[in-house]
């Protein structure tokens, strides 16, 4: 599979990254040289170059490049854009508050885009050492990002706490790839699958697979390796908690889809265990461990554990549906995030922004329409039907029925249930308590972000619902 | 346009047209609120319009379903399927004339976020409806579970002190006992390769696989019926809820059960129907007789009706466990006048505790002193609860009594004490609140029902009574399906065969038709 540079036309596949990083770089040119404040123009410049990135992985070319290193495939293009919309949608929650909030430096939208980058290469490697330049381009951008604003505590920690977890989780990474290539020979991922077929199971294959999964799993939040996400989620500013909860779990859940399915597919029912472990402890987890929460920031933390560990319950089936469940889990979990947070984004009065649950005590009767909306995407998040919510549930459960997994479905779904407790409180919170605080009008493009999301969560059945599990079906099916 | 493809879905969704009018209504003034009272008014009429239309194009000779359409939907597992046979189309009709009345009860009682009120309601008929009409196993299970958001937000906003214990109490039991009838439904899909219920309901599940679909179907079935001892919830949610909210609790809620029963259990896990039927008898007894029992003791107005609806239901699930022709047409009308009856009793309820703002029975006394017209209405509906003849209560009470007598005796005798029991509580409590001396000086000045309440409660009365001489248009509406339901049952259950052979069980060899898919 060893492709020869002819030309330029070759790279076709990889044009939209090209086109970032170069544009990446263009931005901080004009960042420096531009006299007047640039924040805001290159803040819309960004979302504009990531718009143009967006429609060029909708009609780029499929096929593998770079010696095989770089692969484009449905299943890369699918995941490429739920990412780009999550950093599109998370530089524009930073329109009106990047002031407030201490992100308005040009830098900020430069490291977004950056960080883009590193995921869209991240979605597309197809060998260990690009995988892990993806990865740490991704990684280095979002630990500046955590602790943009240097002249806060708070956010300071957050980004060492990330920078010393992250670095200790690429390690074990790092440490699993030695393993693998050590024992198979290959770091291209379908070599590493043929050696795996040809040879017994492997010990030493296993250990490197069991590092890499602890590596990724800890890039996924995934339960035991979450300890960072509330600390994080807390200290970073909202705008980039926004952005740290969408499109990099994204990125992660696909390398990890990715890397199994490619080069591991041989001894599923390996990983299948350890995906199984990962996905019922982030789930029961998280969902008792939220209950106490009273920061809507650590809540929401909580909230993505247990959303990784039912994305990975259609995992843990390892199975064409199961991949096409993650693919349609991701679609709707992004929704839901960008809604939620755009919602935190909105309420701000005189004494800052909403920190706890109690500050939106009685939100239904002064600003009605983010209250109404916050509460749609809490019963979203429970999974209740007829919301997106439910139907992502559903595609990864039936995966996980399908393959005979019962008791991790009725745990799973018991675990939903728990989750509910506490998504309820935010709702019992804004309408059946009586109101303390006012809040002012919400900035215009907060209302339409909330408005979007909103829209798509709602009415899933009758309009997105149809095209996405087709487009995820197409997905899914270029890994197998 | 062909009304035959389409009816279901102007039914099912048009009260959500009119919740859409509401939101996009402008103003928050008097005169806003009106208008959204009144959209709220007119589509409930004309859904209920469309349902009575729907009812006279309904062809009763006939089991199969009606009004099908059935178009491929989100991938090929989840499609847009509706239709309607006799079991449900009743219940669409009995939801169709319920919620005008809901409306109406709620026109002043509610002082506050009417325009929340109205698209809660308008959002929960469409749910509800739905239930009725999908005849896509997911989508059941949509708006079944969906029903919860709009109840939940109904008890929680406008219920009375203890609201907040009242609707996580309702979320959580019904919540958690859905969620294991969801793995099952996905399981069902994965052996029979479909989610549509005409054709699932040719499946023949291997008998095995029907015992753990058949128990978790029951985790939650019964806890929405409610099924003694899953009923803890009911009360509460009832005691707390605003008039409206238990009045669709109690006609419409609590009937989700009873149909999933009929339309899942009993048909697509027969051998399971038919070994757990002693268990399912034997709660139904229990409920009959504990709750009966228990209503005795309440001191308030609403949670005794509240009890005494979970004995009634005790009725309806044994009249569709016995499985017989009797007890599936027993079982249905039976939570027909039940949905007529209760809905009817929980407005009576409302229409004092507007005057007096207290559901104790030691409150009230000697109304019909005051208040005659609403003396005679509450004592058709006492009559119709107890099951006198002549009202439609006793059609559904004698029919399921009838159905269990020839499956079993001993569950008959135990299951009659319940009426008995029911006259005691019912009587009881007529006597408190509307007999005695008018007393208490708040009473002095109560005033009798208002046009707005006439509108509500007379329907109702004409109701109870025509159906309680003349039952014959649910009779006959149900009697084609429940009979098909009935033989099928008993054929492939092997009671049938059993019944031959001078009662000894013997297992019968399904000579199933290959289940499609796998």
């Amino acid at each position: 599979m060893t492709s020869e540079f002819a030309g330029f036309a070759s790279l076709a596949p990889a044009y939209p990254e090209m086109l970032l990083a170069v544009g990446a770089l263009a931005l901080l040119m004009i960042g420096v040289f531009v006299r007047f404040e640039a924040s805001r123009l290159v803040t819309i410049l960004a979302v504009g170059l990531l718009a143009v990135a967006g429609a060029m992985i909708l009609i780029s070319s499929e096929g593998t490049i770079f010696s095989g290193g770089f692969i484009n495939d449905g299943f890369a293009r699918f995941m490429k854009t739920l990412i780009i919309a999550g950093s599109v949608f998370a530089l524009i929650l930073t329109f009106s508050t990047a002031a407030d909030k201490g992100l308005n430096k040009f830098e900020y939208p430069v490291l977004v885009i950056l960080a883009t980058l590193g995921m869209m290469m991240m979605v597309s490697a197809n060998d260990l050492m690009s995988l892990y330049v993806g990865l740490e381009l991704q990684s280095l951008s979002l630990y500046v990002v955590a602790a943009f604003r240097r002249d806060s505590g708070k956010a300071t920690e957050a980004g060492l706490k990330y920078f010393v977890l992250g670095a200790l989780s690429s390690g074990m990474l790092l440490y699993g790839a030695s393993l693998v290539y050590g024992f198979t020979g290959h770091t291209q991922l379908d070599r590493i699958a043929e050696a795996v077929a040809l040879g017994e199971r492997n010990v030493g294959v296993i250990f490197g697979l069991v590092f890499l999964l602890a590596g990724i799993a800890f890039k996924i939040s995934a339960v035991p390796f979450h300890m960072w996400t509330p600390d994080v989620y807390e200290g970073a500013p909202t705008p980039v908690t926004a952005f740290f909860a969408s499109a990099p779990k994204v990125a992660a859940i696909a390398l990890l889809i990715r890397v199994v399915f490619d080069a591991f597919e041989p001894i599923a029912r390996d990983w299948q265990q350890v995906v199984i472990f990962l996905s019922i402890a982030s789930m029961v987890l998280a969902s008792f461990a939220a209950i106490g929460q009273n920061n809507l920031k650590r809540l929401l933390a909580y909230s993505s554990i247990g959303h990784v560990g039912f994305a990975l319950v259609g995992l843990s089936a390892g199975s064409l549906t199961g991949v096409e469940g993650v693919a349609i889990y991701m679609a709707v979990y992004l929704t839901m995030t960008v809604g939620t947070f755009a919602c935190v984004l909105a309420l701000k009065n005189e004494n800052g922004y909403v920190q706890t649950i109690e500050d939106l005590a009685g939100l239904s009767r002064n600003r009605p329409f983010v209250a109404g909306m916050l509460a749609m995407f809490m019963f979203s998040l429970v999974g209740l039907p007829p919301l997106a919510g439910f139907f992502a549930k559903w595609y990864v459960f039936l995966a996980a029925v399908e393959a005979q997994l019962f008791v991790l479905a009725v745990i799973g779904m018991l675990a939903s249930a728990v989750s509910a407790f506490y998504y309820l409180r935010v709702i019992k919170v804004m309408y059946f308590d009586e109101p303390t605080q006012g809040y002012a009008v919400p900035a215009i493009e907060l209302r339409v972000v909330i408005a979007l999301t909103g829209f798509l969560v709602l009415s899933y059945y009758f309009t997105v619902g149809a095209p996405l599990a087709e487009y995820a079906h197409n997905a899914a099916g270029s890994l197998f | 346009m062909n009304l035959d493809n389409t009816i279901l879905t102007i039914v099912t969704f048009l009260p959500l047209v009119g919740a859409l009018l509401i939101l996009l209504t402008p103003g928050r003034d008097a005169s806003a609120i009106r208008n959204v009272k009144w959209i709220a008014l007119i589509t409930t009429l004309v859904t209920f319009g469309f349902s009575l239309l729907m009812w006279s194009m309904f062809d009763p000779s006939t089991p199969a379903f009606q009004f099908v359409v059935n178009y491929a939907w989100l991938g090929d597992v989840i499609g847009y399927r509706m239709g309607v046979d006799g079991i449900s189309i009743l219940f669409v009709v009995l939801t169709g004339l319920l919620m005008p009345m809901c409306i109406l009860a709620s026109w002043e009682s509610i002082d506050h976020r009417q325009r929340e009120y109205m698209v809660l309601f308008l959002v929960l008929e469409t749910l509800m409806i739905g239930v009725f009409t999908t005849l896509d196993l997911a989508m059941f299970y949509v708006f079944f579970e969906g029903s919860l958001i709009p109840m939940f937000l109904i008890i929680g906003i406008w219920g009375g002190k203890r609201r907040i214990q009242a609707s996580y109490k309702f979320f959580f039991y019904t919540f958690v006992g859905s969620v294991l009838m969801l793995i099952a439904i996905m399981a069902m899909f994965w052996y029979a390769g479909t989610l549509d219920i005409a054709r699932l309901l040719r499946v023949e599940f291997p008998e095995e696989m029907q015992f753990w679909l058949w128990l978790a179907f029951f985790a939650s079935l019964a806890v929405k019926m409610p099924m003694w001892p899953f009923h803890r919830w009911l009360p509460e949610a009832h005691v707390e809820a605003p008039t409206a909210g238990s009045v669709i609790l109690a006609a419409i809620l609590l009937k989700l059960g009873g149909y999933g029963f009929l339309r899942f259990s009993l048909p697509m896990f027969p051998d399971a129907s038919a070994y757990f039927a002693n268990f399912v008898f034997f709660l139904s007894v229990a409920a009959i007789i504990i709750t009966s029992l228990v209503a005795l003791v309440q001191t308030d107005i609403k949670k005794l009706i509240a009890y005494s609806s979970v004995a009634h239901m005790g009725f309806v699930t044994m009249g569709i466990f016995a499985g017989n022709v009797y007890g599936l047409q027993g079982a249905i009308f039976q939570m027909i006048s039940h949905g007529i009856v209760s809905g009817a009793l929980f407005l009576s309820v409302g229409v004092i505790y507007d005057r007096m703002h207290t559901r104790d029975i030691e409150a009230y006394g000697g109304l019909v002193e005051r208040m005659p017209k609403y003396a005679f209405a509450f004592m058709v509906f006492t009559m119709a609860n107890v099951g006198l003849p002549g009202t439609s209560g006793f059609v559904g009470e004698f029919l399921t009594l009838l159905a269990i007598f020839q499956v079993n005796t001993w569950f008959a005798i135990f299951a009659t004490t319940g009426v008995i029991l029911s006259a005691c509580y019912a009587l009881w409590l007529y006597r408190k609140v509307i007999f005695g001396a008018l007393e208490k000086e708040s009473l002095k000045g109560i005033l009798d029902l208002n046009t707005r309440e006439m509108l509500t409660i007379v329907p109702l009365i004409i109701l109870t009574i025509l159906f309680g001489f003349y039952p014959a248009p649910i009779l006959d509406a149900t009697y084609a399906s429940a009979a098909a339901l009935a033989d099928h049952y008993l054929t492939t259950s092997g009671l049938a065969d059993a019944a031959a052979q001078a009662g000894t069980m013997v297992p019968v060899e399904h000579a199933a038709p290959a289940a499609t898919g796998h």
